[in-house]
């Protein structure tokens, strides 16, 4: 089931914890910087179909930077 | 028709403002474990937040309640005044270790022995954070710090004082509990104890008393990942996690 996961990029410091908590490993770092000179984290949009949707990257964000959406089937309940 | 729903449900009570926290600090963890107690409880409207002083103090940015600043380490005396003052209002502090298990040790004992009805949220990270990383008394024996280069010496410092243990064994004290937040295991539990913790000052049981374990990456001198893997190495063991005390658990007993 597809899911979306998106960062604030002006919010994210860089601590990569993120990237520790994803189980399925597609997060990785960037090369772009942001704002506040942090290279930011970021998911391939090849990699995001591999996203289960767990939302673990958002919970152990410090920063608040991450959200993440699911889609439902067409049955209403999540595939 | 396909729907997209939105996992992830940031409280409203976290302000939208970029936090001045270091990178991975857990400070941003524990205030969004509390911002999601809170409103989870529908005490969102209803609640005083006391600061400390500390890298902590900056809560009243974070979390859109009304708040009173209180002197260093005297936190747990300004909740005891505004809780006996307004008994219908949820009232917490919010304290680091430099706060609470120094300066603050003679307030945070006698609040908890008289049984106030207030909670407090003790981020435990073994430093002062703010000031450059001295030597707090949850410092553990050998780490390295500003004040102690050489690392902690047990003969003229003395160990690392576990707070949870000592709140625990006092009077008036419902519960108290120790937590990490270095993954999601942790995490999940730590969001259980929180809100636990601020039922019960609803229920009106006594003073309630959660540990968060969390990192100081800037002061540890560690990457934000090595600092977490140090609290599952070297904290826990000497900081074991787990419910000290429980009055509603020992009366179903």
């Amino acid at each position: 089931m597809p899911s979306r996961v998106e960062f604030r990029e002006d919010r994210c410091k860089g601590c990569l914890l993120c990237i520790e908590a994803c189980p399925t490993g597609i997060i990785q770092q960037s090369n772009r910087f942001n704002q506040k000179g942090y290279k930011v984290v970021e998911i391939t949009p090849e990699m995001m179909a591999e996203c289960k949707g767990c939302a673990f990257c958002a919970m152990i964000c410090p920063d608040y930077v991450i959200n993440v959406f699911k889609t439902a089937s067409e049955k209403g309940g999540a595939a | 028709m396909t729907q997209e729903i939105r996992v992830t449900n940031y409280p409203q009570v976290l302000t939208d403002r970029p936090t001045h926290y270091c990178p991975g600090c857990h400070h941003g963890t524990a205030h969004r474990l509390v911002a999601e107690a809170l409103t989870d409880l529908g005490l969102v409207d209803n609640t005083i937040l006391v600061g400390s002083i500390g890298c902590s103090v900056f809560i009243y940015n974070y979390l859109s309640l009304d708040a009173i600043e209180s002197p260093h380490g005297r936190a747990p005396a300004v909740a005891t005044g505004i809780k006996r003052a307004r008994p219908d209002k949820i009232v917490f502090t919010y304290q680091g270790d430099g706060d609470l298990a120094s300066i603050g040790m003679a307030e945070i004992m006698h609040c908890a022995n008289r049984g106030e009805n207030v909670t407090t949220i003790f981020v435990n990270n073994t430093v002062y954070g703010m000031t450059g990383g001295q030597m707090a008394p949850t410092t553990l024996v050998g780490q390295k710090t500003t004040t102690c280069p050489g690392g902690r010496c047990k003969e003229r410092a003395g160990m690392a004082i576990r707070m949870t243990e000592i709140i625990a064994s006092l009077g008036g004290v419902a519960y108290a509990e120790r937590v990490a937040v270095n993954n999601i295991k942790n995490i999940k539990k730590a969001q259980k104890a929180v809100r636990k913790a601020f039922d019960y000052q609803v229920q009106g049981l006594g003073f309630s008393f959660v540990e968060v374990l969390a990192t100081c990456p800037t002061n540890w001198r560690m990457t934000p990942q090595a600092a977490n893997t140090r609290i599952e190495t070297e904290m826990i063991p000497y900081f074991p996690l787990g419910v000290y005390k429980d009055v509603k658990a020992q009366e179903d007993k």
